[in-house]
């Protein structure tokens, strides 16, 4: 096919055949090998069916969904926050850089442990553990959009004395966004991989410590089976949440 | 309100050159006052002194900065691109109702515009939107900086009639920078000449003929060709901003 004609299929029939090229590589595979330690997909769904109607999959992904849910609101408000300050102050950015070099490579297991130790096992001790090792991250790609921000726009605020509230609305965030929806993106990524750690060190709920009691049986094909309960989720969040935000926000571009 | 400039030096920090020398006039109540000089003569910088953006600089004004309720023209026009034409206005003028944004929009020659994000607008069409901007907050000062530069000669001869039927009603003290002659002789009241930074005032001009004058009329012609002839040193290559009306 030439590129020009796959350029006028919809996005969407693309996307969905990717995918199933995917399984369908992978059904195979696993017939061939036909091992337990490489259930196939048709199994695996098997699986995911069972759990979502008789176990206790929906409870636990609820349970980590809130957690991925209450870091990346405070990861974004913080991160944002700080970053648009470092950004336009020096002062402020020489303050707090060296803390930024070493949040920002502070491993992910030394934030969790050190959380787990100080507040104690508990719920506001995971979702800090989480923010901890996305709030750098935001920082360091809003500082930039901070830096890049076009003074001829700023002086337009500046000579019809916009009020200030209004400047950081109209004039600021709107140049933000790209680096706001970037960091959005990057994050919720993040966030899902660390939220399983942390659930699997410190927490007796949520998909990270089924996943760590389904290791201990070798049970792989729930383990995959929730894995696709959640790549499920995440799916839906960028289709039904962040796409449409994207669209909605460059409408303004020619 | 009378505008009283007294800029004695500016100079850019990290720079060996001073920006602006001495710099001093008066613009009274109403006067439309033009400001030619050569390229990078420091008058963008004046305007930003008299505009409050600069503070860094020796001297004092008055009626101008924060005293003046203030309209400013950039050489771009400056828009908001995720903003469409109403919320443009409406971010220096909060309280614009969809009406007063349509009547405003129809003064400057624009109609159905209100809606159209400013990037699939022609130059000159946001132009004018920045020119009504200016307006709308009842501006006691008007500060233009080369707005009508790279426009062709219709799109800037129009323009120049839409802010001479804007100034009208409320007649705001107006500072235009050039560095086109004959747009100053054909809009001004009175041209101040500067010079090469750093810029100092070479020569303060009257115009006393009558309104309107387009940029083409004989008597600017004359005028032009005048003042070219008695200050071939000072005003020499000014006068050739925009060639291509130069001719017959």
């Amino acid at each position: 096919m030439n590129p020009a004609a796959a350029s006028t299929l919809p996005a969407a029939a693309v996307r969905a055949s990717a995918l199933l090229v995917l399984l369908a590589v992978w059904q195979a595979v696993a017939w061939k090998l036909s091992d337990p330690l490489l259930p196939s997909p048709a199994a695996v769904f098997v699986s995911l069916i069972h759990h979502l109607s008789h176990g206790e999959l929906l409870h636990h992904l609820g349970k980590t969904l809130m957690r991925v849910a209450a870091a990346f609101v405070i990861a974004m408000l913080v991160g944002v926050s700080v970053g648009v300050w470092m950004g336009r102050s020096k002062l402020v950015n020489n303050l707090l850089d060296s803390f930024l070099v070493l949040m920002l490579n502070l491993p992910a297991l030394v934030a969790a442990i050190l959380c787990f130790i100080w507040i104690g096992l508990n719920e506001t001790a995971a979702v800090l553990a989480v923010a901890m090792n996305k709030i750098p991250t935001v920082i360091t790609n809003i500082r930039e959009g901070a830096r890049a921000l076009d003074t001829q726009l700023l002086q337009v605020g500046e000579v019809y004395r916009v009020p200030r509230g209004t400047v950081l609305r109209r004039i600021v965030l709107p140049q933000l966004y790209p680096y706001i929806m970037a960091s959005a993106r990057s994050g919720l990524a993040l966030i899902w991989k660390i939220v399983l750690v942390i659930e699997l060190l410190g927490r007796s709920d949520g998909i990270g410590f089924q996943l760590g009691t389904f290791f201990q049986f070798f049970d792989l094909t729930s383990i995959l089976a929730y894995t696709a309960a959640f790549a499920a989720v995440v799916f839906a969040i960028e289709a039904l949440l962040l796409r449409p935000l994207d669209r909605r926000l460059n409408g303004w571009r020619a | 309100m009378k505008l009283v400039v007294d800029i004695r030096r500016k100079r850019h920090p990290g720079k060996a050159r001073d920006t602006i020398g001495r710099l001093a006039f008066t613009a009274e109540s109403g006067e439309f006052v033009a400001i030619v000089g050569p390229s990078g003569a420091g008058k963008t910088t004046m305007l930003k002194i008299i505009a409050g953006l600069d503070k860094d600089y020796e001297g004092g004004l008055d009626g101008a900065g924060d005293d003046a309720r203030l309209g400013f023209v950039f050489q771009e026009p400056r828009l908001l691109p995720w903003l469409n034409v109403a919320d443009n206005l409406r971010l220096v003028s909060p309280d614009l109702s969809d009406a007063e944004v349509d009547a405003g929009l129809a003064k400057v020659g624009l109609v159905n515009t209100a809606a159209e994000f400013p990037l699939r607008l022609s130059g000159g069409m946001q132009r004018r939107v920045a020119l009504l901007r200016a307006f709308l907050v009842r501006p006691e000062l008007l500060l233009l900086d080369e707005p009508f530069i790279s426009l062709d000669a219709p799109t800037a001869e129009s323009l120049y009639q839409v802010l001479a039927e804007l100034r009208r009603e409320l007649l705001p003290t107006t500072l235009l920078v050039t560095h086109d002659l004959r747009e100053a002789l054909a809009l001004a009241d009175r041209v101040l000449f500067v010079s090469h930074s750093p810029a100092q005032l070479i020569l303060d001009y009257p115009i006393t003929l009558t309104q309107p004058r387009r940029r083409d009329d004989e008597v600017v012609s004359q005028m032009h060709h005048a003042l070219i002839a008695k200050y071939p040193e000072l005003l020499g290559g000014l006068g050739t901003a925009r060639p291509n009306t130069e001719a017959a």
